[in-house]
Parts: structure tokens; sequence; C-alpha cells
């Protein structure tokens, strides 16, 4: 049998544009998680809105890159205001607690945004329509760019958290919460900034994908079960795992539907989801631990 | 009994009842410690010696009683903002951050608002002159030093707070003897810079030594209260409190 090495590398360059993109909404997941124990249901719709927020801008302005930017702002602002509300008097519960508040968030957003928007999916206008040949596709240069700009933020968010020193308030937190409130680290803001962040990085996922699929108040629900498999696959809490789970798992189902239909190769994330739980539930990224 | 008086107590614990859960462990603890005096308690394991410090810290909350700094109540404030008032902490435990280098894990203290670069170098210079293994270090994480030196990094650490007093628990415990002395003179160097002192040890001849004023805790209170200088090691009320 021929191996199909056009289809092989057309497959790569798709799965990397979705792996980054689902790094993106996966880091800010994980973040989340690392650092206050909490499983946010409602991180799709913090995506989804984000998309709206985009296409609202865009209708206004005709600028993508504003409403960009004007997405990351409002729902990151949106994203402290609910953990203030929401999730700070739930701080040191039981997990369960704040499961049941963030899938309570989710419904609430998701229905929202039903209500206001209505149920006919939005479309976002890529900023540029180029394309460039690949064997005998046309392949638009925006997924590239997606791909590029989701790798800036996660590489800006990576800056931040080594070398700021709000980033170093955001490690010790995740390591110690209490002896980081010993040292005098505010630790109820941190935990605000993480969760805006996280927002932030989901919404500018909602804005940059868009235009490849409609927008709609569902459309959070298909990538935050991505994201929870990326991140428990990637190690619960662990940036980095994330980020590289998010890229094997996209690689892998693009490989697989190559030779099964796109529906079905979703099927391969659940089976690397299974086996990492049966066999490495620390996750599949993380060094052996101690 | 002498019944030795401070004027003007830079922290004043009165009467804090502290619950773990449903278990009652502190049952009105009331202690002074004054500004820039080194003050000891001593007492059994589980006596509430630890929970008394973090009581102090705001890490846990004291149902009844109240904590004072300089007057003002810190009773039930939250814990970063009673570290800014300067009241370093340096757990029995260590709790370094593990995955935070040396000098990582200094900054959560350092970089605080109103604190010059100057003032930051000199603050990090007066720890690296005293513990030169830290200064090599610097660069590695805290998780791969070793016990003595991972000491020597929680005290640094609370220092770069510059507080006012540091509540230091069991900080010789398990340590090499060189080690134990390097933590003796380390306390002096604090008492000399005018640092309060509440120390919490099992090692009785350090306390006595390093110490102006001991106090004894027994079943979660307490019991006595003497200037160290007129205890030797053998004295009965040692016994009487840590004897076995």
């Amino acid at each position: 049998m021929d191996i199909p090495w056009d289809i092989i590398l057309i497959q790569t360059v798709n799965g990397l544009v979705t792996g980054m993109i689902l790094a993106l909404v996966a880091s800010g997941l994980t973040l989340i998680f690392g650092i206050m124990d909490v499983v946010n249901f409602a991180h799709g719709e913090l995506f989804m809105l984000g998309a709206y927020m985009g296409v609202i801008v865009i209708t206004a302005t005709g600028s993508f890159w504003l409403a960009l930017i004007a997405a990351v702002l409002i729902v990151a602002l949106l994203g402290a205001a609910l953990q203030i509300t929401t999730l700070r008097p739930l701080l040191g519960r039981d997990p369960l607690n704040t499961i049941l508040a963030t899938f309570g968030l989710s419904l609430v957003l998701q229905n929202y945004a039903l209500w206001q928007f209505g149920p006919v999916a939005r479309k976002i206008q890529e900023p540029f329509t180029g394309q460039f040949t690949l064997f005998y596709l046309q392949y638009p240069w925006y997924r590239i760019v997606i791909a590029v700009l989701s790798a800036a933020i996660i590489a800006g968010l990576y800056l931040f958290l080594k070398y700021g020193r709000y980033g170093i308030w955001i490690r010790a937190t995740t390591q110690d919460r209490v002896m980081a409130q010993a040292m005098g680290i505010p630790v109820p803001w941190v935990h605000t900034v993480v969760f805006a962040i996280g927002a932030g990085m989901a919404a500018a996922s909602g804005v940059l994908f868009g235009p490849l699929v409609g927008v709609n108040h569902a459309m959070g629900l298909d990538w935050v079960l991505k994201a929870f498999i990326v991140v428990v696959v990637g190690g619960m809490g662990n940036l980095g795992g994330s980020i590289l789970a998010a890229i094997f798992i996209s690689l892998l189902e693009a490989y697989a539907s190559i030779w099964v239909s796109p529906s079905q190769a979703i099927i391969v994330s659940s089976v690397v989801l299974i086996l990492t739980l049966l066999f490495r539930p620390t996750g599949l990224f993380v060094p052996t631990p101690k | 009994m002498s019944e030795p008086q401070t004027s003007q107590p830079l922290v004043s614990v009165q009467g804090i009842h502290t619950y773990y859960g449903k278990s009652h462990i502190l049952h009105g603890v009331t202690l002074d410690v004054g500004p820039g005096e080194v003050v000891g308690l001593l007492g059994r394991n589980g006596v509430g010696k630890s929970t008394t410090l973090k009581s102090i810290m705001g890490l846990v909350n004291p149902s009844e009683g109240t904590i004072t700094f300089h007057g003002q109540s810190i009773t039930r404030e939250p814990p970063h903002k009673i570290a800014r008032i300067g009241i370093g902490y340096v757990p029995e435990d260590r709790r370094i951050f593990k995955l935070l280098t040396v000098m990582e894990n200094l900054r959560t203290g350092l970089d605080r608002a109103g604190v010059t670069d100057a003032r930051k170098r000199e603050l990090l210079d007066k720890i690296f002159t005293f513990f030169p293994r830290l200064g090599e270090r610097r660069n590695q994480a805290g998780g791969t030093l070793s016990g003595g030196e991972q000491q020597m990094l929680a005290i640094s650490r609370a220092m770069m707070l510059e507080p006012k007093i540091i509540l230091l628990d069991e900080p010789t415990e398990g340590l090499m003897p060189r080690m134990v002395s390097q933590i003796r003179e380390i306390i002096s160097v604090l008492h000399g810079e005018g640092v309060a002192i509440l120390l919490v040890e099992q090692n009785v001849p350090l306390t006595l030594d390093a110490c102006q004023r001991i106090y004894f805790m027994e079943k979660g209170a307490v019991r006595h209260h003497a200037v160290a200088s007129e205890l030797s090691v053998n004295d009965p009320v040692i016994h009487q409190y840590l004897g076995v």
C-alpha cells in the first residue's frame, strides 16, 4: 500500500493548528485547576462569550484585531467578576461545591447567550483570506496565523509566569497556598487574576477560532470536553503537559481521520484518555512522581 | 516565682481558644513578646505550640480571645495582611516552594510595593553573606536543597519581609550540630538588629541560651513563665513541663 505522504503532511498541519487552539483553551483550564483546585465547567462558555464579543465588536468597528483585544479584556473582567462572586466564597470547600457552581455558571451563560443572540449561528469574517498551495489544496493562511498567535499567547503566559513578579506569586500560590499567604502574597486576588487570565485566554481562542466554525451558544461544549481530556492526559494543573497533550491528541485525531470519518476520529482522544487514566493517572507528560 | 514584665508588648496574645474542626487545641493562651525580645515557647509535643504560632499568623482563626500587634488587633485578619505589617513566619516543616529557585523563594517576600531596588540588593547581600550556600545555589530549585539549607532559606525568606518579629517553629529539628549552631547564630544576629523572635523549640539548652524569657505550655495553655537566665537545663520546672 502506498503511504499517502501528501495527506499525512496536510493532516499534520491541520493537527498542529487545532492543537494550538486547544492548547490555548486547555492552558487556561489547567492554570485555574492548578492554583485553586477548581474544575471550571464554565470554561467553554467563556470561549463562546469571547466569540460573541468578537462578533459584536467586529460588527461595530469592522476590525478583527480590535475585536480580539476587546473580547479578551471584556471576558477577562467578566471572569474576575464571576470568580469573586461565585468561587471566592467557596474557597477551601469540597471540590464538589465548585464543580456544581461552575456547572451552574455554564448553564446560565449558555442560556443567556441563547436568549440574547438567538439560535442562529453568527459568522466571524477572517481578517484576511489569502491562501497558499499545499499539494492539491488551497490552504488558508489564516489557519497558520491562528496557530502562530496561539503559540505566541501561550509563550507570553509562560514568560509572565517565569519572570514576572506576579508570575512568581502565581507559581508560589500553586505550590503552597498557605505559605504564600504567610509570605504576604494576597492569595484571594491571585486566584481572581488567574481566573481572569484563563477567561481571557478562552476568549482569545473563541475569537481566533470563530471564523472556522459558526459562533453559537453551544460552541463551547465540544471544546471544553476536549480541553478536559487534554488537561487530564497532560496531568492536572501541569501547563507544559497540557500543551503537549493538546498537540498530541489533535495530531492523533487528524491522522485518524485519514482513514475514518472525522466524527469517528474523536474516539481516539477518548481512548487516549481511558488509557491514561488506567496506566498513568498523573498524566502522560509528567515526570514520574517521586 | 518572679513575674518578668514587658513594657508595651509588640505582639500580645490574650486568652485565645483555637479549634481544628471539633478538637479544642488552645484553651486560652496568653503571652506577650516585647519589641526586639527573644521569647521561647517550650512544652511537650502536641500541647499547642505550633497552633499558637499559626493563630498569631492568621493561618487558623481563634474562636475567642484577641491578638494585637503594636496595640492594634490582628485577630482574624487574613495572613497576607499580617505578613505585610511585619510578622515573619518560619513553619516547622519549612514549606519551601520546592519548584521555585532559591532566588524566587526569596522574591516572594521581596517583591513588595515600596521596596527600592537598592534596598532589595541590600537585603539579599545580607542573606548571602550570612548564608553563602544560598548565594551559591540561588538558581537551584528549593526542593533540591538539603534540610539545613532549606531551613536557612525558610529563615532568609521570612527576613525578606523585614519583619518586626519572626515566629520560628522548631528551626533546629533534624539538623546537624553545625547547622544548629548556625541557627543559634542567626537568632543572635536578628536579635542584634532589633527583630523580636518567638521561638518554639525542643532543644532546651539552645532555647535557654537564646531567649530572654520562656513560656511553658501544657494542654493548650501557658502554665508557667520565667526569665531564661534564672533557669538551668536541669531545673525542676523543665522536668515538669518537658520530662517524659
